[in-house]
């Protein structure tokens, strides 16, 4: 298996898909389970890849099935939902805001934000500030911005409310927006 | 007068919401409307729906 060379290429890939299952399941073994899944069914499954998309694209689509998949098995222990209610809780106090909706802290000028996305170390903040988002609502996001299911897909994956996704999304993309723009945007270190 | 009521018609905390749902489900034309309007008036939630496209535009680049 080490002189193949596809093997190898797979390989090169385990610590992204790493990365985004631990996003995902938040534990380290069962990340590296649904890795190693992946990266089996891919090596013995290598006549389903194309070459039209990226190798790392479809990597990602068959992982996406595997956390599917081990989510499912979790949710027959209802761990999820009592936690869930805990972060989201609906009548949050938001500091952002003032009594009367207001911005209380608007949002900063970020400048040129596109020129980040060459930056190497633009997606290693990104990546320190997922790790910051409460578990549930990291694994929310995630299902929807890599993962790409639907809003129907994730209510039924998880058993939650369409509205109850929406203020997980909401506080992620929330919370997400502040550490970017505390620790990339505020001018050091964008330079 | 007219004007101000009409672009406050949601706060801005309340366009915060609609912004981030917009990614989500197709609004209603009321809502539309509503919330086009706060976003002429309103610079600080122009600038925010702006940073959550460019999120979004970065998440998709993790994925690749």
């Amino acid at each position: 298996m080490d002189s193949d060379p596809f093997a190898a290429e797979l390989e090169s890939h385990r610590r992204y898909l790493t990365r985004v299952a631990q996003l995902q399941l938040r534990d380290r073994d069962a990340a590296e389970d649904v890795v190693q899944d992946t990266l089996f069914a891919a090596l013995t499954g290598r006549d389903g890849f194309s070459g039209r998309s990226s190798l790392k694209t479809w990597l990602t689509g068959i992982l996406k099935h595997k956390i599917v998949d081990a989510i499912r098995r979790k949710q027959r222990q209802p761990i999820i939902a009592s936690t869930f209610d805990e972060e989201v809780d609906l009548e949050d106090f938001d500091p952002l805001f003032r009594d009367d909706g207001g911005w209380a802290t608007p949002p900063a000028e970020w400048g040129d934000p596109e020129s980040a996305l060459s930056r190497r170390e633009f997606f290693d903040m990104l990546d320190f500030c997922l790790e910051q988002l409460p578990p549930n609502t990291a694994r929310v996001f995630m299902m929807r911005e890599v993962m790409e299911l639907d809003t129907a897909e994730i209510c039924k994956e998880l058993t939650i409310t369409a509205n109850n996704l929406w203020v997980i999304l909401y506080r992620a993309r929330m919370a997400l927006r502040q550490c970017l723009e505390q620790n990339w945007f505020s001018g050091q270190a964008r330079s | 007068m007219l004007l101000h009521r009409l672009t406050h018609m949601v706060s801005c905390k309340e366009a915060t919401r609609l912004i981030s749902q917009s990614e989500e489900r197709r609004f209603s034309l009321g809502e539309r409307i509503k919330l086009r309007l706060h976003l002429a008036a309103c610079t600080a939630c122009a600038r925010f729906e702006r940073q959550l496209a460019f999120m979004r535009d970065a998440m998709s680049r993790y994925r690749k």
